[in-house]
C-alpha cells in the first residue's frame, strides 16, 4: 500500500504546473481531434465519408487544417474598429481554455513524493468559477461581432449576448438541483458524493440534467441554439468578418466550450470519473487523509490508490465525456435551428419556470426526506429518484404538445384556434367546414 | 359567406409531438450514422462508371497509314453552336480534301455532339472522358495532332430506334 499524504509546496508547484500544461495539451488535441468527429460524424449521418484523405482515416486532417489556417491571409476590414476586432478572438478562446482547471478528471495518483489530485486546481469555488468564466465568453463574440462593423456580425453578437443572458439562467438553477443534492460547490466533492449515493445525480435529478443538456447547447451556441452564427440567415454571424487563425480561433473556443459542457454533464451527473458499481476508486481528502469511505461506526476506510486506478478513471471519464461530445455532434446533425423568437420563449417562459418549480420541489422532498431521517445514501438517492422521474414524465408530457414551439401565431393552441375559426365559420384551407373543437374525433378511427 | 380566409391546416394538438418527433429525427441520423454503406465515390481510386452516351472532350478518328478520317467537308463547324470548331480545308494532288489546321476549342464547347452527329465519314466524335485538367489555358484548344492521340472510347451516337438505348 502506498504512502498516503498529502504533497509538500514545493512538489505541489511541480505537479500544479505538470498538471496545467498536461491539461491544457489534452484540451488542445481534443478540440483538434473534434473538428475532426464532428466532420466524419456530420459525414456518416449525411451516408458519405468526411474527410479521410490526409493520413490514416482522415486523422491527420486537424494538423493539415492548422497549417491552412495559420497560412492564410489575415483581412481586417477597412471600417473595424481594429483594437477590438483583434480582441474579440482572444477574448472568445480565453474563458474557454481556463473552465477545464476545476473539473477533475481522474481518482488521485499516487507519487513517490505524495498522492496527487487529478484536477488542475482544486479551487473551493468550483462550479461557481466555471458559471462565472464561461459566461465571460460572451464579451468575445459581442465585441468580435460589434467591432467588425458589418450588419449581419453586428446582430450575431447581439443576439449570442441576449441567448447568453437567457439561458445562463436555467442553466444556474439546473445546476443549484446538484449544490443542494452535493450539499457543496467544488466538483471533486460531487464526485464524492455521487460515489456515495451509489447511484448518478442523473437519476435523482433527471430533469435537471435534461434542463442542463439544453441549457449548455444553447450556451455553447450549439445547434439547435446557434443563433449568433445562423449561416442561413446572418451569413457567419459574429465572425462574418474573421479569416485565418482568428476565425479558429472562435472554432477552437466553441468546441472548447462543448468539451467543458461535456466534462460537466459527465461530472455534475453522470459521477465524474468515478466507474459504477465498484466501490475500489472511490477517494476523496477527508481530514487530511485519504479515505474510501466510512464504516457502520462511521470512521473512515483508508483508501488505496494506485496507478491503475487512475488510468481506469480517467477512461471513465474521457468514454463519458467523448459521449455527450458525440451527442452534441449528433444533435447538431438532427435538429433545424429554432426560430429566435422560439429560443426566447423556451428560455424564459418554459426553462425558467420550470427549473425553478424543480428547485423547490427537490429541496421540499430533500427536507422531508431529512425530517424523517432517511440517511444520504441509495435509498434517499432512490426516493429522489422517483420524485423527479414522476416530474420529468409531467413535463415532457406538457412540453410534448405543440405548447412550447408552436408557429407563428404563438398565442394558444392550435385547438383554440381552430376553435376561434369554427365559432365564425370559416372553412379552412381544405374547403371543409371546421368542426367545433369538441365535436373533432380521430379522422384514422372514422 | 362574403369573405373566404384561409385557415392552415396544422397536426391536431393531441397527435402532435416535438419531442416524440425529436427523438425519432435522433434515431433516423443514428441509423444512417452506423450504417455501412455509404454513397461517397473515392475518385481517384474508384473511377465513375461513364454512361455510353456520356459526351466529353473530343477525340479524331485515323486511318490505317495514321492520316486523318476528316475530309475538310466544313459540317460540324457549320453545325457548331458554340462556334468552337476552326477548319481550314486543304486537297492534295490526288484531290482528296483534307484538313490543314483542324482546332476545337474545349472552352467554347458546350459538348452537345452534334459535330459527331453530322460527320460524314464517322471522324469527329465526343468522347467519354471527363479529366480535362491542364496548367494553361491554351491547352485546352485541341489541335489536329492532339484529337488524333486521344484514345479514350467515344460516345455513342443517339439511335431514334432505340431512344433509350436499352
Amino acid at each position: 500500500m502506498h504512502e498516503m499524504q498529502q504533497l509538500s509546496t514545493f512538489w505541489f508547484w511541480v505537479a500544479g504546473a505538470a498538471k496545467v500544461i498536461g491539461v491544457f495539451t489534452v484540451v488542445m488535441l481534443a478540440v483538434a481531434y473534434m473538428t475532426l468527429a464532428e466532420r466524419r460524424v456530420s459525414g456518416f449521418i449525411q451516408d458519405r465519408l468526411g474527410p479521410n484523405r490526409v493520413g490514416p482515416f482522415g486523422l491527420l486532417q486537424p494538423i493539415a487544417d492548422a497549417v491552412k489556417n495559420l497560412i492564410k491571409e489575415e483581412t481586417m476590414p477597412g471600417t473595424s474598429s481594429k483594437f477590438y476586432f483583434v480582441l474579440g478572438p482572444m477574448l472568445a478562446i480565453m474563458p474557454a481554455v481556463v473552465t477545464f482547471a476545476v473539473i477533475p478528471i481522474a481518482a488521485p495518483l499516487p507519487t513517490p513524493v505524495g498522492t496527487v489530485d487529478m484536477i488542475v486546481a482544486d479551487v473551493p469555488i468550483g462550479i461557481l468559477y466555471i458559471l462565472a468564466l464561461s459566461s465571460l465568453a460572451v464579451y468575445g463574440i459581442v465585441l468580435a461581432g460589434w467591432a467588425s462593423n458589418n450588419k449581419y456580425a453586428f446582430l450575431g453578437g447581439l443576439r449570442a449576448s441576449a441567448q447568453m443572458i437567457s439561458y445562463e439562467v436555467a442553466l444556474g438553477l439546473s445546476v443549484i438541483a446538484v449544490l443542494l443534492l452535493a450539499g457543496n460547490v467544488t466538483l471533486t466533492e460531487m464526485v464524492w458524493q455521487q460515489q456515495q449515493m451509489k447511484l448518478w445525480f442523473v437519476f435523482p435529478l433527471s430533469l435537471a440534467f435534461i434542463f442542463f443538456v439544453i441549457s449548455a447547447l444553447a450556451e455553447t451556441n450549439r445547434l439547435p441554439f446557434d443563433m449568433p452564427e445562423a449561416e442561413s440567415e446572418l451569413i457567419t454571424g459574429y465572425h462574418t468578418e474573421y479569416s485565418a487563425m482568428k476565425f479558429s480561433m472562435f472554432f477552437i473556443a466553441e468546441y472548447s466550450h462543448v468539451l467543458t459542457a461535456s466534462a460537466l454533464m459527465a461530472t455534475l451527473f453522470f459521477g465524474g470519473w468515478d466507474i459504477p458499481v465498484w466501490t475500489g476508486d472511490d477517494m476523496f481528502w477527508h481530514e487530511g487523509a485519504l479515505i474510501r469511505g466510512f464504516d457502520e461506526a462511521g470512521a473512515p476506510i483508508a483508501a488505496t490508490p494506485s496507478v491503475l486506478i487512475t488510468l481506469l478513471t480517467l477512461g471513465a471519464f474521457s468514454a463519458k465525456t467523448a459521449f455527450f461530445v458525440l451527442l452534441y455532434i449528433w444533435i447538431r446533425w438532427t435538429l433545424p435551428r429554432f426560430r429566435y423568437d422560439q429560443v426566447m420563449h423556451l428560455g424564459w417562459k418554459v426553462l425558467l419556470p420550470a427549473a425553478l418549480g424543480y428547485i423547490v420541489l427537490i429541496a421540499g422532498t430533500m427536507l422531508v426526506l431529512d425530517q424523517l431521517g432517511v440517511p444520504f445514501g441509495l435509498r434517499y438517492g432512490l426516493i429522489l429518484t422517483g420524485v423527479s422521474g414522476v416530474t420529468t414524465v409531467a413535463f415532457l408530457f406538457f412540453v410534448d404538445r405543440d405548447r412550447v414551439i408552436s408557429g407563428a401565431h404563438g398565442q394558444g393552441s392550435v385547438a383554440r384556434i381552430r376553435a376561434r375559426a369554427a365559432a365564425a365559420g370559416i372553412r379552412d384551407a381544405h374547403g371543409a367546414q371546421a368542426a367545433p373543437a369538441t365535436a373533432r374525433s380521430n379522422p384514422a378511427s372514422s | 359567406m362574403a369573405i373566404s380566409v384561409k385557415v392552415m391546416r396544422r397536426p391536431d394538438p393531441g397527435r402532435t409531438s416535438y419531442m416524440r418527433a425529436t427523438l425519432k429525427g435522433m434515431s433516423l441520423t443514428f441509423k444512417h450514422l452506423v450504417r455501412l454503406k455509404k454513397v461517397t465515390l473515392e475518385y481517384p481510386e474508384d473511377q465513375p462508371e461513364l454512361h455510353p452516351r456520356w459526351r466529353g472532350t473530343h477525340r479524331m478518328e485515323v486511318h490505317a497509314d495514321g492520316r486523318p478520317k476528316c475530309v475538310a467537308c466544313g459540317l460540324c463547324p457549320t453545325v457548331c453552336p458554340a462556334n468552337c470548331i476552326r477548319l481550314v480545308g486543304g486537297e492534295d494532288d490526288q484531290g482528296n480534301r483534307y484538313p490543314i489546321v483542324y482546332e476545337i476549342d474545349e472552352f467554347r464547347c458546350i459538348f452537345c455532339g452534334m459535330c459527331q452527329e453530322v460527320c460524314p465519314v464517322e471522324a469527329i466524335h465526343v468522347g467519354q472522358h471527363f479529366e480535362n485538367a491542364e496548367y494553361t489555358r491554351d491547352r485546352f484548344v485541341y489541335d489536329l495532332d492532339r484529337l488524333m492521340e486521344q484514345d479514350h472510347p467515344t460516345t455513342l451516337l443517339w439511335d431514334p430506334s432505340d431512344p433509350r438505348s436499352e
